[in-house]
């Protein structure tokens, strides 16, 4: 399989603060990933920044898709490159009709051929099948729609767009069984018609359990700590991310760690220069002091092993 | 402030009454008695309305300019009469207009014929058919539709007299005043008891077909049971020579009435837009005031409600759009003065580019207002740092059985919204765009399709930073 999503040694922050650490992380065509770890780990931050959040800055790294280099492309162009994302809390824009959105972003991807009745047709299908009512499209685009209608906005667009990655950001959270059932059909679907990938960014194994997931990645601390294939999303259900934390460093500690050459404030630009040393002395002294996290996991967890 | 439009220079040699007057001229103020006299022979009007004017010209010549809102230095008042002369007179060309008018014609999708004639330079243009259309529809019903000055000269003229600035009388303010010496032209509709006109009438025919003046009077009466739609002017910019516009607008609303008066202003970004307008309800009479301001470089514009007889109604929905070099002070004013009356306002306002946009509002409510209610609601986007949005609520309430509910926000586009709309692909100029239009859709829902299109390509063009 062709490698869909390229990511590599990507770190990003908000402002001044760093968030994302050297990330790594390959998406082939066709496959679904997971993505887990604690709140706060940064995993929302991820799906932002490959979607090109403007509020986030990329200080080191790339971002391929489909072997072009999107790092510094504008969110626009990602989504027309064949990029989604679910958004965790989508936003409200009143007095704009959801009809008049979904023609609007159609326009934007004439590869769809989505034109008049066609549009009209595509929509009403995927609207029957999310079991929504066509009135929705009279309405101001997620004003005033509870959790779960939001959450089918998002999986109206996915299955409208078809994009070539969909990040899914917590889509199954808050949702009753009933609209679980229902992105979890969205999803596959999804994958069905189009062949997509996913990345799928979730606390709970409820979404995941209709369909395959190729790879799940754990994050820590803004550090993808492990990787492992479907099996791993089972373990983190029975015994939480407890040993991953323990396990991950500080979350700026590969600079701070640099001894001699490290300053008191954490600098990003210093940190970019010698992030080899950086990172190679960060391993160095995880290794030492608890442990490599892949170490404890051949130990007595990996699956398998 | 942004720099005035350069326009032909006006060739004085056509304003015999201006050149009649050479060295007569009082020192502070070019506006003389004799002009007045002049206009109102020329239009051949009834003594009263003389009076009127000459009233008014004295009252013009005591009052202050006001000394509060936008600065209105860049207005030659020492040389008023510049600004006094029918626009059919302009001797003016289509190399001349102002080339983000072009552009807006252009983009609007306006015909080439009728850009020349919206832009005051031409002749040629099929709207006096069309004009002409309507009045005979209109008069099937009985309604009345003309010119005012044609009106005064018919079967109307008593009741026009009785009407005539006496809702906006030449004491309100100094632009009050002038109007009410140098009007000249505008509408006059009278809808009989129980007439129910079944489609909008629109001064933006009759208008162009005369050629907007810049001190036009409206005058409408819709009597007890009937229900009228007028829309004022039209959306395309308004390319006028002289940039000062002091019309007024006068509607009276009977029994039980309904008036919907809806207006879209785009005068060309020199002007200095002063208008008054005004309407009176009676009992259970409803006026209903949609408005977007998007044009002029100084506005001061706030429709008034008086709603002088028990339960009437009055609803003000506005949008105003202030960018670079614009100072609009705009919003309503309402008089609570009967019992159990109702009126909401509800405004928006965008400014960008260090645009100035200023709600001001009044309520009033008088001791005869029991029952009464009003609401007030004021939304505010500023679209950059240099922009600026005031709110300026008044509320005068003299009565102690009355509710009134006051509610503003001042915002910005938010980062989230931009960001999710560009997650789908959408273009951030065109993500903000789409954001700003559905800011405005509580007002361009409450207009014809034709006018919210334009309205919605308005604001993109505004986004788009074509103009101004």
């Amino acid at each position: 399989m062709g490698e869909l999503l390229k990511i590599r040694g990507l770190c990003a922050g908000a402002g001044d603060k760093p968030i994302l650490h050297d990330v790594d992380l390959t998406v082939g065509a066709g496959e679904t990933h997971v993505l887990m770890g604690p709140n706060g780990a940064g995993k929302s931050t991820l799906g932002q920044v490959i979607m090109g959040d403007p509020e986030y800055t990329v200080t080191a790294g790339s971002i391929g898709l489909a072997g072009e280099d999107i790092t510094e492309k504008a969110v626009d162009y990602r989504s027309r490159a064949g990029l989604f994302m679910s958004f965790q809390a989508p936003v409200e824009v009143p007095g704009v009709p959801l009809n008049s959105f979904l023609r609007a972003i159609v326009a934007q991807h004439e590869e769809l051929k989505l034109k008049g009745k066609r549009y009209k047709k595509r929509v009403a299908e995927i609207m029957q099948q999310l079991d929504m009512d066509e009135k929705y499209l009279n309405r101001e685009l997620n004003v005033g729609f509870s959790g779960g209608e939001k959450k089918k906005v998002e999986m109206l667009q996915l299955l409208l767009l078809q994009p070539k990655l969909a990040i899914l950001d917590e889509t199954d959270s808050g949702l009753d069984v009933d609209a679980l059932a229902i992105v979890s059909r969205a999803i596959s679907m999804y994958r069905e018609s189009c062949d997509g990938s996913l990345i799928i960014i979730t606390h709970q194994k409820r979404l995941l359990e209709h369909f395959d997931v190729d790879r799940t990645h754990i994050m820590v601390n803004g550090r993808l700590v492990e990787t492992g294939d479907a099996s791993l999303v089972d373990d983190i259900n029975e015994n939480g991310f407890e040993r991953f934390i323990k396990a991950a460093p500080a979350a700026s500690a590969p600079a701070e760690s640099e001894g001699d050459s490290a300053p008191a404030h954490f600098d990003v630009a210093a940190a970019l220069e010698h992030m080899e040393e950086a990172l190679a002395a960060a391993d160095a002294a995880a290794l030492k002091d608890t442990g490599h996290p892949l170490d404890a996991l051949s130990a007595d967890q990996k699956p398998g092993a | 402030m942004a720099a005035r439009t350069q326009v032909a220079d006006i060739n004085r040699e056509l304003y015999d009454f201006v050149k009649s007057e050479e060295g007569s001229y009082r020192a502070h103020a070019g506006l003389t008695e004799d002009i007045v006299r002049e206009i109102s022979a020329r239009k051949n009007e009834p003594s009263w309305m003389l009076e009127l004017r000459l009233k008014s010209l004295a009252i013009y010549h005591e009052t202050p300019v006001s000394d509060w809102g936008p600065s209105i230095d860049g207005l030659d008042m020492d040389n008023i009469v510049t600004y006094v002369k029918p626009l059919t007179e302009q001797e003016s060309n289509w190399d001349d207009v102002p080339e983000d008018i072009k552009d807006t014609f252009e983009r609007l999708g306006i015909p080439q014929a009728e850009r020349a004639y919206l832009a005051g330079v031409g002749a040629q243009y099929d709207s006096e058919l069309v004009y002409h259309n309507i009045q005979k529809s209109a008069a099937e019903q009985g309604v009345v539709y003309s010119g005012i000055e044609e009106a005064l000269h018919g079967p109307h003229a008593e009741r026009i007299r009785e009407h005539f600035m006496k809702l906006i009388t030449p004491r309100d303010h100094k632009f009050a005043a002038l109007h009410g010496a140098v009007w000249s032209g505008g509408s006059f509709v009278y809808v009989p008891k129980g007439v129910h006109m079944d489609y909008p009438l629109q001064s933006y025919f009759r208008l162009n077909a005369k050629g907007a003046g810049q001190f036009e009077h409206t005058l409408i009466i819709v009597e007890d049971d009937a229900d009228l739609h007028f829309i004022e002017g039209c959306s395309a910019p308004k390319y006028n020579v002289a940039n000062l516009h002091a019309g007024a607008v006068e509607l009276f609303v009977g029994k039980r009435a309904h008036l919907r008066y809806s207006t879209i202003e785009n005068w060309s970004k020199n002007m200095y837009n002063l208008n008054t307008k005004r309407a009176r309800c009676d009992e259970q009479g409803q006026i209903e005031w949609i408005s977007g301001s998007f044009g002029s470089h100084v506005g001061y514009l706030y429709p008034m409600s008086i709603l002088a007889g028990r339960k009437a109604q009055s609803s003000f929905t506005g949008i105003t759009f202030a960018g670079a070099g614009q100072n609009l002070d705009t919003g309503c004013k309402v008089v609570l003065a009967a019992p159990q009356t109702t009126a909401s306002i509800e405004t928006k306002s965008i400014s960008k580019d260090g645009g100035i946009s200023t709600f001001r509002s009044s309520v009033v409510a008088t001791p005869a207002a029991t029952g009464s209610a009003c609401t007030v609601s004021c939304q505010s986007l500023m679209l950059d740092d240099r922009s600026r949005s005031d709110t300026i609520p008044a509320m005068d309430i003299r009565c102690e059985d009355v509710s009134i509910g006051h509610e503003a926000t001042i915002g910005r586009i938010s980062d989230d919204k931009v960001f999710y709309l560009m997650s789908r692909g959408i273009s951030e100029e065109e993500a903000r765009t789409i954001i700003v239009n559905g800011f405005a859709e509580p007002v361009s829902k409450e207009l014809p399709l034709e006018y919210a299109v334009e309205m919605n390509n308005l604001i993109k063009l505004e986004m788009e930073g074509a103009i101004g």
